[in-house]
């Protein structure tokens, strides 16, 4: 009797009952919304142990010599930089957004399979940790840079093992975020909210979707050839026993380079998102958008030999993945074009969301245009492996890949806590961001430009001056971002009180629930209009 | 009185002279003008310089047109003018537009950058050939068919490294036995490598070729003038990476065959090309 009254209000109550408790309701939880605050701290946590890890690398070249660190130490600096950076920063921080976003954006209640929404971010603070503690075994942590290129990653202590580990439980974990955010979409999508209805960001992750469930196992296979390689014996990459160490190259950037496209699109949709609102004026070029981002994702998987210029390729495969590489400036320049369309006669405003979409978007083509400059085989053979590589990649990925996600916790934060943010600091922290970053990695162009190599604690003395500047930049890049953290905490505990609408040209389903979003949203579908998705 | 002033002023010109005729000097000597790419001292690294620029200017000048439309909405079409947004969101005329007109540019790039990258990977007939190896962190040259051959290894001391010592000009780019080579010879360079990957790269030749395990990389050369070029590897391999610069003297074909003959008597063989 008490049972079945018990369950009956269980059913009944399902439409309104809050989160539990304590630890047990972020450790237990399926709610899209928990789960996407989740992955946003840690991928924030590991933002920050990243960028100081960046900081160590930038104080040891600050002057010619050996000052700080160990040049052994150094290496695992530069590698678990990247790896945490890109497996542990960007790539969660997207699943944050989308755990957050996709189900308002597309009218859905929560994620289509939450239990393994669940795990596959309970999987990664384990492998962080496994990969971090490495740090502290017998010969160190990772120093062959995050490609992982045998033979020299063979040359790894006795972190070797957890390393490929955690790869593997990095990747286990994108794999099931992918297959959760494809099944959302396919199945989730409120009655009318047709393909070509759906918001960009929600496109731009289901493509971004299938390239991580596309790559991550081919990265999978690589990295488990090395563990076998080293401890059973085989030589896929060991030329002493017939294997062969450019096959590894191969296989790691045909993983390698959707890895980019992964980080990258994502960006592309949150900044198509934020540029109408603040524009006032519909996305420009809607359907070229969807399309070019298709053609991206296409061309990323017959590219990857522009990252093997210089091992001695045959020049017909020169000469093919030139011309490719070069091709992928006509998509790209397209969502450029259309970016800038919506901007045109429109009504701009400049709230921060806007400022760093801005700001992504002319960073993002430098970054573009240098990428264009490293597709040109012949002059490759001079870029490659040299600090202008570096600044290239992290311009496209540090204003390019984290100011879009600045920008969309700038955008959603007030959705999400039901407080606007302060503007006034948000501000600041933004000049000093996009000042620090372009003191950062501008000059690092000209570092590798005039000759200096990547990789290396230490250089000649003609490289002392540009080296200075860029690490002051890094400097106040870096310590400008505990400024985010800061007003990230203020706007959680307090705030004024942000309205459903939130910003005046904001369209969408995610701007017709309240402020902060109901721990449930669309427990019924919502009916969408012209107003509330596009077309 | 007149004297005095004149004086002042003298000793002030010449002072602010002698600053700025100083604070240029420091600027040309220290790294800040370190900006680009050399132009280097063969053909092909000649080419590669001009390929690099023509596509810099080009990536200008599309940015200059981008930006500028980008700015120039930034600031009329700024809601605080008053401005009531436009409606438009699509012109299949322009977006069409706006993919040719790149798709051309594209292809006026490839075509200088396809006959470079051809020129380059045409070994042709060479003269003599190197044969460069890579190890964990030096290199090895090795003159086929002239019976010489030697390791090369920095020779910056270590003290200048842990900044226990000041630091040469040259500090980190120097070794005990450079590679030397003739001036206006078609040289053939094999790269390979006995441990791990490493990259061998001298700027002023225009390229870098990765010396890997079990491969031997193909690589033509002809410098034309004659000097002392310095390089690095350029892929990494391992705790010395920094370490393992390359020093090439580029000397006169007399010079060369002079140097060839003292490298094969056995009594100098030993203090190889010093």
């Amino acid at each position: 009797m008490a049972a079945t009254t018990h369950d009956v209000h269980d059913g009944h109550g399902e439409h309104h009952h809050g989160p539990a408790k304590g630890l047990g309701r972020w450790l237990f939880t399926t709610n899209h919304k928990d789960i996407g605050t989740l992955y946003l701290l840690f991928s924030l946590l590991m933002f920050l142990i990243g960028g100081s890890m960046a900081l160590i690398i930038r104080a040891e070249l600050f002057q010619p010599g050996l000052q700080l660190v160990d040049p052994h130490f150094f290496n695992q600096m530069t590698t678990m930089h990247a790896l945490i950076m890109v497996f542990g920063a960007v790539m969660p921080a997207f699943v944050g957004l989308a755990n957050w976003m996709l189900p308002m954006m597309i009218g859905a209640p929560d994620m289509a399979l939450p239990r393994m929404n669940n795990w596959s971010f309970w999987i990664l603070p384990f492998a962080f940790t496994m990969l971090l503690s490495t740090l502290f075994m017998p010969g160190g942590g990772p120093a062959s840079g995050w490609t992982l290129y045998p033979p020299l990653v063979l040359q790894t202590g006795d972190a070797f093992p957890f390393v490929i580990l955690a790869i593997h439980l990095m990747g286990i974990s994108s794999i099931m975020g992918a297959i959760n955010v494809i099944a959302t979409i396919f199945n989730m999508r409120a009655p009318g909210m047709t393909l070509m209805r759906m918001p960009l960001f929600v496109w731009t992750w289901l493509i971004t979707a299938f390239l991580l469930i596309a790559v991550m196992p081919v990265f999978a296979g690589a990295v488990t050839m090395l563990l076998t390689d080293k401890y059973f014996a085989t030589s896929f990459f060991n030329p002493a026993g017939g294997g062969d160490p450019v096959l590894f190259q191969h296989i790691f950037w045909f993983f390698g380079h959707p890895e980019v496209y992964i980080m990258i699109l994502p960006a592309f949709g949150v900044v198509s998102q934020i540029i109408p609102t603040f524009a006032r004026k519909p996305l420009f070029g809607y359907h070229s958008m969807v399309y070019a981002t298709a053609a991206i994702a296409f061309l990323s998987f017959i590219v990857w030999g522009h990252h093997m210029f210089t091992v001695g390729m045959p020049l017909t495969a020169e000469l093919f993945f030139m011309y490719a590489t070069m091709l992928i400036a006509v998509p790209t320049g397209v969502k450029v074009f259309n970016w800038v369309a919506t901007m045109w006669r429109g009504a701009m405003t400049f709230e921060t969301p806007m400022l760093f979409s801005i700001a992504f978007v002319i960073l993002f083509t430098i970054g573009g245009f240098s990428g264009l400059m490293l597709a040109i085989a012949p002059a490759d053979f001079q870029y490659h492996d040299t600090y202008f590589v570096v600044a290239h990649f992290h311009y496209v990925l540090v204003p390019g890949a984290v100011f879009s996600i600045m920008a969309a916790v700038y955008y959603w934060l007030p959705k999400w806590t039901g407080h606007m943010y302060n503007e006034r600091l948000s501000r600041i922290h933004f000049w000093l961001s996009v000042i620090g970053v372009n003191i950062l990695f501008f000059p690092q162009h000209f570092l590798g430009l005039a000759g200096m190599p990547r990789r290396v604690p230490d250089y000649a003395l003609q490289f002392t001056e540009w080296n200075m500047v860029s690490s002051i930049g890094a400097f106040i890049y870096g310590i400008s971002q505990l400024l985010f953290v800061y007003i990230v905490i203020q706007t959680i505990r307090a705030g004024d009180k942000a309205t459903d609408q939130v910003w005046e040209g904001a369209r969408g389903l995610e701007w017709t629930v309240p402020s902060p979003a109901p721990y449930h949203t669309f427990d019924t579908p919502p009916k969408i209009s012209a107003t509330n998705a596009h077309g | 009185m007149l004297y005095t002033r004149c004086l002042v002023r003298f000793t002030a010109i010449f002072t602010s002279g002698l600053l700025l005729l100083w604070s240029m000097a420091a600027v040309a000597e220290s790294g800040w003008l370190q900006l680009n790419m050399p132009r280097g001292v063969t053909s092909v690294s000649r080419e590669v310089y001009d390929l690099h620029m023509l596509i810099l200017w080009i990536c200008v000048a599309i940015g200059v047109v981008v930006f500028g439309v980008m700015f120039y909405s930034m600031y009329f079409h700024r809601k605080s003018r008053g401005v009531e947004p436009a409606k438009f969101h699509e012109s299949t005329k322009v977006e069409v537009v706006w993919t040719l007109i790149p798709l051309f540019i594209l292809v006026g790039m490839a075509i200088p950058a396809t006959k470079t990258l051809i020129k380059m990977e045409d070994i042709g007939d060479t003269e003599m050939t190197v044969k460069i190896t890579g190890y964990q962190w030096r290199w090895h040259y090795e003159y086929l068919g002239k019976d010489i051959g030697f390791f090369s290894s920095m020779s910056t001391p270590r003290e200048q490294v842990y900044n226990l010592a000041e630091k040469n000009p040259d500090y980190i780019l120097e070794v005990d036995n450079p590679l030397v080579l003739p001036v206006d010879t078609r040289i053939r360079l094999l790269t390979t490598a006995a441990d791990v990957i490493h990259s061998w790269w001298v700027p002023e030749l225009g390229w870098k070729r990765d010396a890997i395990p079990g491969f031997i990389n193909d690589n033509w050369t002809l410098i034309e003038e004659p000097g002392i070029y310095r390089g690095v590897c350029a892929e990494l391999c391992g705790r010395d990476h920094a370490y393992m610069p390359i020093v090439l003297h580029a000397v006169s074909k007399e010079e060369f065959a002079e140097w060839v003959q003292q490298q094969q008597q056995p009594s100098t063989a030993l203090s190889a090309a010093d």
